[in-house]
């Protein structure tokens, strides 16, 4: 479980998400929706632990922040790095392995059921960088699912990816949610939203509305975050709150 | 006739089997710096470390006269300095790390160019920046062994982490690894190999061959071991080469033993497997087929 106390996250002193509270209950999929510039991405980065709050806080009931699963966007990261699509999946033990411990039989069989299980059988001497984009993400969400965490964040994970792999993707989070792990993930096709994400909350740098997907998506709700995206001032002084 | 060529220098002359012994130490600890600089894209990066060893160097032999230890010491601590000044204004502030070494490196070298013309000649300048292979002695090969050995254990430490940290830095920073940290030993490994060479091929050509060789690798292996190991061996057969070309045309051996390593980069980038010019061809024609 993750509970936001009052949250806030700016960058250099200018607010991205403001006085945000609630909670993502045990077990339950959430998907993160809003638009363009809403915070969406920096507050699941707060939730991964890798921006500090600049005011109030997340309580993360006893887990560090090590032990959620982080899905960076794939921008983030340097596809033309050699690296064999195994050792990315590796990656994945690195809360229990670290920079020194030992891969053994067990993590290499863990990472390639990973491999089968997105659909990469026999992928694991490839190269990263020679994978197509679907593939490098169907790679980074066995490295997720390797890591074994009770709590997964997915940032973008269906950006100008396929809908052939979206599809064996979203299985794939279905099948975590039915394991008992809560998921989030960062969201922006409303069909899709509707109809695998129970839970959706919806941000504009403030929160409009969080709850069951229905009562979220409905369409004056989505009215008012568009109204409070474009009102949204971003030369207005520092929030007061926010220091 | 082979014989005298290619072994005899070497049994009679116990400076050129110096020569070789640091070279090879050049070779092992240079290739895993010079691999991942390439695949960090601060190839040039090595270059400006390099220019900034100068002005401690050059305070080592105002302070000590022509002493190795001296001279090492300050250039490793002027090199130190250049790097984490750079590695930090680009972590606090929004500048880009390439400009912040571009800025130090040239108020180092500039620095450095200034304390020698004050105390030194061009000689001793000249010493510094491209060195004197034949004039290797027992200090000078203990110090390059030394950090070759150190500069190994601290890649193989460090491995895991770099490689995940060029990757993925995000990945890294959310399991609350020290990715910086890494990043860190690494250029202290870079400016230490660097340092090591500048008394046998100087600044300039040490790292010369350190680029050449990492950048050659590419077109022969596919991952990063394999990209240390063929650097390493690159780096180590330019050495010998070049080390026998200078000796039997009285060639100055630095220049002539990187210029073997540029001669090794062009063929692989001709004929190299990966993405050499001809296998490049070789593709393109079975496509059209």
């Amino acid at each position: 479980m993750l509970t936001l106390d009052n949250l806030t996250i700016a960058y250099e002193r200018h607010p991205a998400v403001h006085h945000v509270s609630g909670s993502f209950a045990e077990g339950t999929l959430t998907a993160l929706i809003g638009p363009n510039g809403a915070g969406k991405s920096s507050l699941i980065k707060a939730l991964a632990g890798l921006v500090k709050p600049s005011g109030g806080r997340i309580d993360r009931h006893g887990l560090s922040p090590c032990d959620i699963a982080y899905l960076p966007q794939m921008l983030a990261i340097d596809d033309s790095f050699p690296m064999p699509v195994l050792d990315v999946v590796l990656m994945g033990h690195w809360r229990r392995v670290g920079a020194l411990g030992a891969i053994g039989a067990a993590e290499r069989d863990a990472a390639l059921r990973a491999l089968s299980a997105v659909g990469l059988d026999g992928f694991e001497r490839r190269r990263f960088a020679s994978l197509s984009i679907g593939q490098q993400q169907r790679a980074l969400f066995a490295r997720v699912m390797v890591a074994d965490s009770p709590i997964i964040l997915l940032d973008e994970p269906f950006s100008a990816i396929d809908s052939r792999t979206v599809e064996d993707l979203l299985a794939l989070i279905h099948r975590w949610h039915q394991e008992g792990r809560t998921i989030v993930a960062v969201l922006h096709d409303m069909a899709q939203v509707r109809d695998h994400f129970p839970q959706s909350l919806l941000l504009a740098r403030r929160l409009v509305a969080w709850g069951p997907t229905a009562e979220v998506l409905r369409p004056a709700v989505l009215e008012q975050a568009r109204m409070m995206g474009e009102a949204w001032d971003d030369h207005a002084p520092p929030c007061a709150g926010a220091a | 006739m082979l014989y005298d060529w290619l072994i005899a220098p070497f049994a009679d002359y116990a400076f050129l089997r110096r020569a070789l012994v640091a070279c090879l130490a050049l070779s092992l600890g240079g290739a895993p710096v010079g691999v991942f600089l390439v695949l960090r894209r601060m190839s040039l990066i090595g270059d400006t470390l390099a220019h900034s060893v100068l002005p401690g160097a050059a305070a080592g032999f105002i302070i000590a006269g022509l002493s190795l230890p001296a001279m090492s010491l300050g250039g490793f601590l002027a090199g130190l300095a250049v790097a984490l000044m750079a590695g930090l204004i680009s972590r606090i502030t929004p500048q880009k790390e390439d400009a912040s070494f571009a800025a130090f490196f040239t108020i180092s070298l500039a620095l450095g160019v200034l304390m020698v013309s004050l105390r030194g000649n061009a000689v001793d300048l000249m010493h510094v920046l491209f060195g004197s292979i034949l004039a290797v002695d027992d200090s000078a090969l203990y110090l390059m062994a030394g950090v070759a050995t150190v500069s190994l254990a601290v890649f193989a430490a460090i491995y895991r982490g770099l490689v995940a940290e060029c990757f993925d830095p995000l990945f890294l920073r959310s399991v609350r690894a020290p990715g910086g940290l890494y990043h860190i030993a690494f250029l202290v490994m870079a400016v230490a190999n660097m340092v090591s060479g500048f008394q046998t091929l100087g600044t300039l050509m040490a790292v010369g061959l350190m680029m050449l060789s990492a950048t050659a690798a590419r077109f022969w292996a596919r991952e990063i071991w394999g990209l240390i190991l063929v650097a390493a061996a690159i780096s180590f057969g330019a050495s010998l080469v070049g080390l026998l070309l200078s000796f039997h045309g009285d060639l100055p051996s630095g220049p002539t033993i990187v210029l073997v390593a540029g001669i090794v980069y062009l063929v692989s980038l001709a004929v190299g497997p990966r993405q050499g010019l001809l296998a490049g061809l070789e593709r393109r024609r079975h496509l059209q087929h």
